[in-house]
């Protein structure tokens, strides 16, 4: 079993730095969002699953040829204290780690969730009482603001699409209507949970670089994505004019203050006006980026190549679980 | 019928409606004087007073204690409320993103540069 264990350790390396900074880089996934956002689940699983495969075959090595005959054997030792005079002290050390890796994987996973739905649900209680329906979009709110937002809070049949009243009053009808669209296209296509695992994955290997990296990568596909659905019933000049005119009204300097009169002190507008010129790294260039392929729109990959990258990562996603046995196949 | 979330709604509407503290009393009395009357006419205290202590452990209501019966009054206006929540939905944190989806992230300085040099051309 040794060779498999080396080959899905050099696999977890590859995907955990080579390919993902090449992929971040790559200017095709704007062509093909939806492709390359596939391609991104199949590293982020695939280098997972590696990860934790090296280990544990590395591991289970003396117990047997393959995962089918160590694996009871290995239960043997836990449950019958069968004897482990085979297992080294590094071979329980890589089993601990694999097993520790996986349930801080999972762990992570369950415990973003609940988060990401704590703050959800307050975030709809404060709606419930701050915001009232839009006249004539069913599950829309509006809220009584001067700044331009509009966003969505997923939470199946209770998902809401919220705008301020300041963003009703700077777009048209049309504008406001691609606004509409690109945020039910995120709700409908059921973005939410991509960026659930993805900010758990980060959460959990914060000091791997490419976690960071797909994370960014991610919420910007998405949004490219979400732009797409929006065209198919809006033309591109409505939805660049929507995006710039939010883009240039959300800072403070261009329009009042939202939070000065409100907040007293106006530490709050402080803050706000903070976060909208800082942007995270990762998100820095989102609004370039979409800006620049509904201008000049891109020719969308040819079919060799979208089948390429889609066999890439259905072959990422097979190739590690068949490692793990394959052994004991060919014995 | 109308649900707790709605009474909650109400009750809130007629707290930052007064700047003056109110009774649970006096809370039902005006939900059932409401032109609408859809909050349903025969509204038990009880149910105003669970309302009540919902909002309070949401932190938006307050209780003076030093009178009887209890009065309570809103905690912030609803504007505060309002800027609170979009502050929330305005900051960017990474983790954030995961919550809810903005139609536009972060703009950095250069990028609204160029968003209003596109407006103007067009």
């Amino acid at each position: 079993m040794f060779w498999a264990s080396y080959v899905l350790a050099a696999l977890a390396v590859v995907l955990a730095w080579p390919a993902p900074i090449a992929l971040s880089r790559a200017a095709w996934p704007a062509r093909a969002p939806f492709t390359a956002m596939v391609l991104w689940q199949s590293i982020a699983l695939a280098g997972g699953l590696s990860m934790i495969g090296a280990l544990l075959l590395w591991g289970l090595e003396p117990l047997g040829e393959s995962l089918t005959d160590a694996v009871p054997a290995f239960l043997g030792v836990l449950l019958r204290d069968d004897s482990a005079q085979e297992l080294g002290v590094v071979h329980v050390f890589a089993i601990s780690a694999a097993s520790l890796l996986l349930a801080h994987l999972l762990f992570t996973l369950a415990l973003t969730f609940m988060r990401i739905r704590r703050q959800r649900n307050r975030h709809r209680d404060m709606l419930a009482l701050l915001g009232s329906p839009a006249t004539d979009q069913p599950s829309t709110l509006v809220i009584k603001h001067p700044s331009p937002v509009a966003y969505c809070l997923p939470g199946g049949a209770h998902s809401v699409t919220v705008m301020s009243d300041g963003l009703m009053d700077l777009l048209t009808r049309a504008e406001l209507d691609a606004v509409l669209r690109h945020e039910n296209a995120h709700l409908h296509q059921r973005h939410h949970l991509l960026l659930w695992a993805f900010a758990a994955w980060r959460s959990a290997l914060p000091w791997l670089p490419t976690s960071r990296l797909a994370q960014g990568a991610v919420s910007e596909l998405i949004e490219m994505l979400a732009d797409d659905e929006a065209l198919r019933r809006v033309d591109e000049s409505t939805l660049v004019r929507a995006i710039a005119i939010v883009g240039s009204g959300a800072l403070p300097d261009t329009s009042a203050d939202p939070l000065d009169d409100a907040d007293g002190a106006g530490t709050g507008g402080a803050r706000v006006r903070a976060g909208v010129s800082g942007g995270g790294p990762a998100e820095s260039g989102t609004t370039t980026h979409r800006l620049r392929r509904l201008l000049t729109p891109l020719r969308p990959l040819n079919r060799l190549q979208q089948t390429a990258a889609l066999s890439v990562a259905g072959l990422l996603v097979v190739v590690p679980p068949v490692l793990l046995v394959a052994p004991g196949l060919i014995r | 019928m109308a649900t707790l979330g709605d009474l909650e709604r109400t009750v809130m509407d007629l707290l930052w409606a007064t700047p003056a503290a109110l009774t649970a009393n006096e809370l039902r009395d005006s939900i059932a004087a409401a032109p609408s009357g859809e909050t349903g006419r025969e509204l038990a205290v009880t149910t105003v007073l669970t309302v009540l202590s919902r909002l309070e452990k949401k932190g938006l209501v307050e209780r003076e204690r030093n009178s009887r019966p209890h009065r309570y009054r809103s905690v912030t206006s609803r504007e505060d409320h309002t800027a609170e929540l979009m502050h929330e939905v305005l900051v960017t944190a990474p983790d954030r993103e995961a919550v809810l989806a903005r139609f536009l992230g972060s703009v950095s300085e250069a990028e609204a540069e160029t968003l209003r040099k596109l407006l103007g051309r067009s």
